[in-house]
């Protein structure tokens, strides 16, 4: 079975129940995998209205088709729930190497189901697969328990766990995995908590095949040199990382500053580049698996009040931390980064609702008392005291894991959280980028910027360099990108391939490796189908509208290249919906669902 | 390229653990191209990774001009070919491990799934871990230039100790 493993198992965690089931090849064929397919499983079997982090809830880890395989950037999974930060269908993927090994080990995926009384963990060796007690791990950070389970089941297995953050329900709280990668977005982190499910601890010693093996290795090969000779994947990522973006972002005045409230242009952003990063705290560059872009960042910060070693930070958590909360201190930002790995949180959320506080503070709405100290912008030791806080569930910790949409709704500002449907948005200003304001409002988990890249074509050009002030030709762009993205999600790749590949050398490889001998259009057909299933599962859960924060539609940029512009959302949004056949309240159509199949 | 002749000055492959970014994809088309599965297990070359000391660093055979695998084998299935490759007769192979036991490297590998032994071949003259590798951590070179490393270490002593100093 090309590019299968075609079993999945079924943990229940109620009666400790372990069934292996056969892959449902129909669904599989229809939602390519990992993204769609984990979000069919889990729209054919939850109500929409489910609780989050009820025992009703589902927690899907999901591979695709080209994960484990030599396809570039095969390492990911899918981690699908319905996610409490948002209520919306939360699907968040992630790199390592703990995705292919689950398929080593003998299947696609794991469906959990229900909650466990006491701490679990799962233990998948082969054929071996068994939950054993969590009790010693409970508490624990994700090293540590990294460690502790690489300690007993052995320095092989692959850990996939979360923080102290998902054990309390932090509503940002993420799935990690190989200590230093995240399933983060969206708080599914949380729901692996609920659930009393520690870790999934996994050694696979089998195999993983294709239908055509000479025609996929011709198909990788020529996916690889494309992605090699690309100038940002095959070079611009591997020096200086994501953070490469800082400058290039700055200089569009799309950098949002101090909560979105001072403009998008930093005159300090150059403190916080990948630039120079790679002149001070980078030890090295790392890739995940089967990775040939290699954006991971190895950093030591080797001394001063943060001194501290890890992985990142990425560009998001690099402005969370840094320009979003005024500050420059790269060092602070990295150790931040590496306390969010540590206790498996989302850095963006994070970051923006540390913001969020610090605006709040200074425009009086939230008293000193209750953070403990004056909380300004600016102030580098306040972010990373506040992360730890976080982290432990300590003082304002506990009210800044609720987010920035619950903190400034309590203390009466919800509008002055930076989010949508509850999630924030990352680094890039809608205002200056016409085509994200368009993708944050429609994103089908909230505000988040790898749902429809258009940063891509508005700023770096690529695969086309379109104008970010105007919002014509934006929603075509648009759903085509989220098609397209939806499509790399499922087929179990990293969505930064398409920097240096697209339709055809995705198509290609998917065909080779399940023998299909479909035609691009129609597989990305499959891509619009998970998009739209998404968005109807959404609309079932009764999630909040497609628009923007007020700030974004109203207060115009006071300086940079896009000065004067707010998001012009409602110049895009009723074509968008128009062009991806729904009606004016953005539901898909009857018709729409039919042609779909859905 | 004086002595450039047939097995006695074969390519070999150099490593160069310094650009190992750990992605692993040596391991993938290693064992792909000899039995058509992608499993880390099947294959020849592994990638030690060293989270702490931030290091990571392919392993595979290097074939050794006095190889004690092709001396221990008991039954002459381990030979040496054109390409300078130690290869191993599956016919003939009787799976006793000696080989195995004898790498002082480590370099010959049991599979208890296929429950043959198997080690790099040098996929006929055309190392694919070298072929793939996206960064230019495993290379398949002339032997002459490995003088390149040596040339690198020559020049930071030349900038210490050289003239303008």
């Amino acid at each position: 079975m090309g590019g299968w493993i075609g079993k999945l198992l079924r943990v229940n965690l109620a009666t400790g129940e372990i069934k292996k089931e056969p892959l449902n090849m129909k669904a599989a064929n229809d939602y390519v995998g990992a993204r769609g397919l984990g979000t069919k499983y889990f729209c054919d079997e939850v109500d929409p209205n489910v609780d989050p982090l009820g025992p009703d809830n589902k927690l899907i880890f999901m591979t695709g088709p080209l994960t484990a395989t030599a396809a570039s950037c095969s390492g990911r999974y899918e981690v699908v729930a319905k996610a409490p930060l948002t209520g919306t269908i939360g699907a968040a993927n992630s790199g390592g190497h703990f995705g292919p090994e689950l398929k080593y080990a003998g299947y696609d995926g794991i469906i959990f189901e229900n909650q466990s009384e006491k701490p679990v963990y799962l233990f998948i060796h082969n054929d071996i697969v068994e939950l054993r007690d969590a009790e010693e791990l409970w508490g624990k950070t994700v090293y540590e328990t990294t460690d502790m389970l690489n300690e007993t089941c052995g320095a092989s297995f692959r850990v996939a766990c979360i923080g102290p953050t998902g054990e309390r329900g932090c509503l940002y709280s993420g799935v990690m995995n190989d200590k230093h990668r995240a399933a983060g977005r969206g708080g599914l982190g949380a729901v692996m908590g609920s659930k009393k499910l520690k870790a999934v601890v996994v050694r696979g010693t089998g195999s993983v095949t294709v239908v055509r093996p000479e025609p996929f290795m011709d198909a990788m090969a020529d996916a690889r040199a494309k992605l090699k000779a690309h100038p940002v994947s095959g070079a611009g990522l591997a020096a200086l990382g994501t953070e490469v973006l800082v400058n290039v972002i700055n200089e569009s005045g799309a950098l949002p500053l101090r909560n979105w409230r001072d403009g998008a242009v930093f005159d300090k952003a150059d403190d916080t580049s990948g630039e120079r990063l790679a002149d001070t705290y980078l030890v090295k560059n790392k890739g995940c698996f089967g990775c040939s872009i290699a954006c991971g960042r190895v950093t030591r910060v080797p001394d001063g009040p943060f001194a501290s070693f890890g992985e990142g930070p990425e560009y998001e958590a690099g402005w969370s931390f840094g320009a979003d909360c005024g500050v420059n201190d790269l060092a602070a930002i990295c150790k931040a980064n590496f306390l969010c790995n540590e206790y498996g949180m989302d850095p963006i959320t994070l970051g923006a609702t540390i913001a969020c506080a610090m605006e709040l503070f200074e425009m009086g709405a939230i008293p000193e008392e209750d953070i403990g100290f004056p909380l300004r912008f600016g102030d580098a030791h306040a972010v990373v005291n506040l992360t730890e806080a976080v982290g432990k569930g300590e003082g304002f910790g506990e009210i800044l894991a609720l987010g920035s949409y619950r903190l400034a709704e309590k203390y009466g500002h919800p509008e002055l959280s930076m989010s949508v449907k509850k999630q924030e948005m990352p680094a890039y200003d809608g205002r200056a980028i016409q085509g994200m304001a368009l993708e944050y409002a429609t994103s089908n988990r909230g505000g988040c910027h790898v749902r429809g890249y258009l940063t891509s074509p508005e700023i770096l050009g690529v695969p086309l360099k379109t104008d970010p002030l105007e919002t014509e030709g934006k929603p075509a762009l648009l759903k085509l990108f989220q098609d397209l993205t939806a499509l790399v999600d499922s087929l179990g790749l990293c969505l930064f391939t398409t920097f240096g590949i697209g339709l055809p050398e995705l198509s290609a490889q998917y065909r080779e490796a399940i023998g299909s001998d479909e035609t691009d259009e129609e597989i990305l057909l499959k891509g619009e189908r998970c998009w739209n299933l998404e968005k109807r599962f959404n609309i079932a859960a009764g999630v909040e509208k497609d628009t923007l924060p007020p700030r974004l539609l109203r207060e115009k940029l006071p300086s940079g290249p896009a000065k004067g512009k707010v998001a012009e959302l409602y110049e895009m949004l009723e074509e968008y919906y128009t062009l991806r056949g729904w009606d004016k309240e953005g539901v898909p159509t009857a018709d729409k669902l039919e042609q779909l199949s859905i | 390229m004086f002595f450039a002749g047939k097995g006695t000055m074969s390519k070999q492959l150099i490593i160069k653990p310094e650009k190992c970014v750990g992605c692993r994809t040596c391991e993938l088309v290693c064992s792909f191209g000899h039995t058509e599965q992608f499993n880390p297990c099947l294959s020849a070359v592994t990638v030690m990774d060293y989270e702490q000391a931030a290091v990571s660093i392919p392993i595979m055979c290097l074939q050794c001009d006095e190889a004690p695998c092709l001396k221990v084998c008991p039954v002459g299935a381990i030979s040496r070919n054109e390409n300078g490759a130690v290869v191993m007769n599956a016919q003939k192979c009787i799976v006793c491990k000696m080989c195995q036991n004898a790498c002082p490297l480590g370099n010959i590998s049991y599979s208890p799934i296929t429950r043959k032994v198997f080690k790099c071949d040098l996929c006929d003259g055309d190392p694919k871990c070298a072929k793939f590798c996206p960064w230019g951590a495993i290379e398949y070179v002339e032997p002459q230039e490995d003088l390149d490393r040596k040339k690198a270490v020559a020049e930071s002593f030349k900038e210490v100790f050289g003239e303008g100093a």
